[in-house]
């Protein structure tokens, strides 16, 4: 560092000091979220500010500090890689969850997941029914799991 | 003016990493704590870049990748093999 820096450095120097404060922001913002918000599907919602904005905004200041452009294709390979492996892990963790029932269903605006787990649930009871008996054929099943899932919506299911 | 970002960053992360500590040390559900660890492990990162920005230096570019890796095949797992052991579905 010479004693005597340039207006370009100083100006580089505060983009990136203010993109590592905003950086860090993003993370405290995450906390908070996670301390305050009532149900998982709304904690990932404010999980996912750091790992994506928070972690481009960091490596952005890191590759004004360093002054070479050869770091900036691996730090975009750094942020990629983080780009195709979050949609994945919060996809497992968001479909687990609600697996799970953990979630305020008053809360949700649409459920499109509903029928499928309904359906999917009402074949695996109706397959650990029938295994000691005579396998009855796919399409059997399929008109029975019909009926009975409409029924399941009528009334409460009787665990 | 390196410095004093440094130390705001410090500070900011700290009460992140505590917020994310607290969230796993309450949370109601298995899946909440492995989203609070991956958000720990999110400002552990965030403190390496913050590291490698005020000191120009990249030693540390490779164990960030490393701990993305570790925090997606974390989460993935957890959530393949959570399951539902309450008999009545509470309020999460």
């Amino acid at each position: 560092m010479n004693p005597e820096p340039s207006t370009v450095d100083i100006v580089i120097d505060a983009v990136s000091a203010v993109f590592m404060v905003v950086g860090a922001l993003m993370s405290l913002a995450a906390a908070i979220g996670l301390l305050r918000f009532p149900d998982l599907l709304t904690r990932m919602h404010a999980a996912t500010k750091p790992q994506v904005l928070g972690l481009f905004l960091l490596l952005a200041s890191i590759g004004l500090q360093m002054r070479t452009f050869w770091v900036w294709p691996v730090l975009l390979v750094a942020w990629l890689f983080q780009l195709l492996t979050v949609p994945v892990s919060a996809h497992m963790v968001g479909r687990a969850g609600y697996r799970t029932k953990h979630l305020h269903r008053e809360m949700l605006t649409t459920d499109e997941l509903e029928a499928v787990v309904q359906a999917a649930t009402q074949a695996a009871r109706e397959d650990s029914a029938d295994s000691p008996h005579t396998p009855m054929t796919a399409e059997d099943a399929e008109i029975e799991s019909d009926a009975e899932s409409a029924a399941e919506s009528v009334g409460k299911p009787t665990e | 003016m390196m410095q004093i970002v440094l130390i705001v960053t410090a500070v900011i992360l700290s009460l992140a990493a505590a917020g994310a500590i607290l969230r796993i040390a309450r949370g109601p559900s298995l899946l909440d704590r492995v989203l609070a660890a991956d958000v720990l492990l999110a400002i552990l990162g965030a403190a390496l870049c913050v590291d490698m920005a005020v000191n120009q230096h990249l030693n540390n570019l490779m164990l960030l990748v490393a701990i993305s890796v570790i925090g997606f095949v974390g989460s993935v797992t957890v959530a393949r093999f959570v399951a539902d052991r309450r008999e009545e579905p509470l309020e999460s």
